[in-house]
């Protein structure tokens, strides 16, 4: 508990110094005042992963993600425009179920997160014991888990598989 | 040189927000509005935010602008989420046109 306190308090430091910007005495003093505020009323939501923090791959690998990440969030930004401009708006929407095999809350937090920037699709809810995320599809292909899991979810998953399990 | 691709990704950034906003109206419901928004928004205002830190460079405003670039894909696709599952158990429906809706159908099922 003491590393995390001590982890989170650094975090808000930093992230209070790069966002004032200036190493008056006044805003030091404020800002180790907030951080450790902020590092003992939110200490508990932290999530902690002690044991793979010093595998140099896993970091590698997120180098690797947020080209492909940037990559398709451009794709989704034309798509979406594409859908705006067009004057019959081609919809086919719909929330189909897909599966997943990752399990830490990270992971499945940052699939979330990905599948929701990614072309056409939304992240509605995540079933964490059974292992699978509904997800809103503005061009449902198929109705089906394991061709929707194949098309929507499994690029990214292998990727985050090395970086988060 | 700095300035004119930072201008450039300002007025890119202020596009896809335009296309966004355009999605709002033009798309039937919740969850679509909620896919315009939430992905030419969190582009569009990156990009905004992008352009401004090539301007400004290493200094308090560009600094700032790349933390909230950062604190925006960090929350953005969050927010979007908590609004569609909550928009879902409040028990908005899908618009007409709509396929399937296997979320609805395995609730039933369990309740």
């Amino acid at each position: 508990m003491i590393r995390i306190r001590v982890t989170l308090f650094l975090l808000a430091f930093a992230a209070w110094v790069l966002l004032t910007w200036s190493v008056h005495l006044q805003n030091i003093c404020v800002g180790l005042i907030v951080a450790v505020f902020v590092s003992f009323m939110t200490a508990d939501l932290f999530v902690p992963r002690q044991q793979n923090r010093f595998q140099i791959f896993r970091y590698l690998w997120f180098l690797y993600y947020i080209p492909i990440f940037l990559w398709e969030c451009l794709k989704a930004n034309f798509d979406g425009a594409y859908r705006v401009i067009h004057p019959d708006v081609p919809l086919n929407p719909g929330i189909v179920k897909v599966k997943t095999a990752l399990r830490s809350d990270t992971a499945i937090t940052f699939l979330a997160n990905t599948l929701s920037l990614k072309p056409g699709t939304m992240t509605v809810d995540v079933d964490k014991e059974k292992g699978c995320l509904y997800v809103h599809w503005v061009d449902v292909k198929t109705q089906d888990v394991d061709a929707a899991t194949e098309i929507i979810v499994s690029k990214f998953e292998k990727i985050l598989m090395r970086i988060f399990e | 040189m700095n300035e004119a691709i930072g201008f450039g990704f300002i007025v890119m950034g202020i596009a896809f927000d335009f296309f966004g906003c355009l999605g709002l109206v033009r798309f039937p419901d919740v969850y679509n509005r909620l896919h315009s928004s939430i992905k030419c928004v969190t582009l569009g205002t990156s990009s905004i935010l992008f352009g401004l830190f090539l301007i400004k460079g290493f200094s308090a405003g560009g600094v700032i602008a790349l933390l909230c670039i950062l604190f925006l894909v960090l929350t953005a696709p969050v927010s979007a989420h908590v609004l569609a599952r909550s928009a879902h158990k409040f028990g908005t429906k899908l618009c007409k046109g709509s396929v399937c809706d296997k979320y609805a159908e395995d609730k039933d099922a369990l309740s």
